[in-house]
């Protein structure tokens, strides 16, 4: 297989606490190798505490292993590249909303309270909403609350390096 | 970076050592606010810093097992107190809001500069790990700065409650740079500026935020550092923390779930 095929399989692998989100779209696939029958996945994380690595280093070396004629398979979670939230696709931004979560504002020079503030909800699209908390259920989400549609939502929290 | 002689890794696992006994701890002491925290949001912030603390912690520990060390879990669950190197602010018991939330904006403003410090050094292990915490603790100061200036600017018994912890915190916060053996060694290496640089930049950072917050630094000829905690002399409270956090580990090293 090629490191293009191996990434449209990846495509699959969705993450655990966000289920329309795939990994790669998420950003966190940083390298792929192909020596021969045998095959290099490397993660980025999101949050360095996040409980979802070490489930989606099995999740994405199960998914290679289905396929036919595969040897050897590593994946390798580094530090050596750096995640932000500028990493997750287009798609990726879609698949966010389809879960009910504001994506990350894109392409931030610094992150201030102003940024979590200023969140679209993902409900109705109304810029008229309240930040309740920066953290949220989970590392990479914070608390929202929408004054339009009256709702409370989530929001995936922009990483900024 | 490669280590060329013995004296880099010994400096640099001294280093690791009181960063990452540090996050477990603090990161534990957090924990303690789960499912008590004054408010809904607050006991989530509090789980979630203590979640990035361990979760970071483990990664240091990592390194420290490239190192040479044992695995992350022994050594995180099968030490004494005597062989940790945490600072004392770091083990004091949760207490009054107040006192966790001066402690948390104390030692995270300092955890900040650290890792601003660490994200070019020569030891390029270090480093990677570094330029990842030093993005995920923003929030974390962030966190910090907006609670302690709400409530030093609050209302009277707000301002006073911050104040006495303040007060109390001080001198403890002062031995989170405790000078180590090998300060020369780290420099000279290009692993960390040290920990007297570290002091001063913080001081330069949390003056005027707590100017801000209408709060007062205690007076300068009151200052005597809680030092100790990093050679491993420790206050009484953290062997008991310690036995709660080992127990399932100490009944069955292998349970799962």
């Amino acid at each position: 297989m090629t490191e293009s095929e191996i990434r449209e399989i990846l495509k699959e692998v969705k993450d655990p606490e966000i289920p329309t989100i795939s990994v790669v779209d998420l950003g966190i696939v940083t390298d792929i190798k192909v020596d021969g029958n045998d095959v290099f996945v490397e993660l980025t994380p999101t949050f360095a505490g996040c409980p979802a690595l070490k489930i989606m280093e099995t999740m994405v070396s199960d998914r290679i292993k289905q396929e036919d004629g595969i040897g050897e398979v590593e994946v390798k979670t580094s530090f050596e590249k750096q995640w932000s939230t500028d990493l997750i696709t287009e798609e990726g931004h879609k698949a966010l909303l389809q879960h009910g979560l504001a994506p990350p504002k894109r392409n931030c020079s610094a992150l201030n309270m102003e940024i979590l503030e200023d969140t679209k909800c993902p409900y109705c699209g109304s810029d008229d909403t309240t930040l309740n908390s920066p953290f949220g259920p989970t590392l990479c989400r914070s608390l929202h609350y929408c004054n339009s549609c009256k709702q409370a939502f989530e929001g995936f929290k922009p990483v900024v390096n | 970076m490669d280590f060329f002689n013995e004296a880099h890794v010994d400096a640099a696992k001294e280093l690791l050592y009181k960063m990452a006994d540090d996050q477990l701890i603090i990161g534990h002491r957090n924990s303690e606010w789960t499912g008590f925290g004054p408010l809904l949001e607050e006991d989530i912030a509090f789980s979630s810093m203590a979640q990035d603390k361990i979760g970071q912690s483990e990664h240091l520990y990592g390194l420290l097992h490239e190192l040479g060390e044992a695995e992350p879990d022994t050594v995180a669950f099968t030490r004494n107190a005597p062989q940790f190197h945490c600072c004392h602010l770091v083990e004091l018991p949760i207490g009054e809001y107040d006192f966790s939330l001066i402690r948390h904006f104390l030692f995270d403003m300092a955890e900040a500069i650290r890792f601003e410090m660490l994200a070019n050094s020569t030891y390029e292990g270090l480093a990677q790990i570094a330029r990842k915490y030093k993005g995920e603790i923003k929030y974390h100061t962030m966190h910090a700065n907006t609670w302690v200036k709400q409530l030093g600017t609050g209302n009277e018994e707000s301002n006073t409650r911050m104040q006495n912890s303040l007060n109390d915190s001080w001198n403890l916060a002062l031995g989170i740079f405790e000078p180590g053996p090998h300060e020369t060694t780290l420099k000279e290496a290009g692993i960390f500026e040290g920990e007297a640089v570290l002091k001063e930049k913080w001081l330069e950072l949390v003056t005027p935020l707590l100017e801000k917050a209408n709060l007062q630094i205690p007076d300068e000829s009151t200052w005597e550092p809680f030092y100790g905690g990093r050679t491993g002399e420790h206050t009484e409270h953290l062997q008991p923390l310690l036995d709660e956090m080992t127990e399932v580990y100490s009944i069955d090293p292998t349970a799962d779930w």
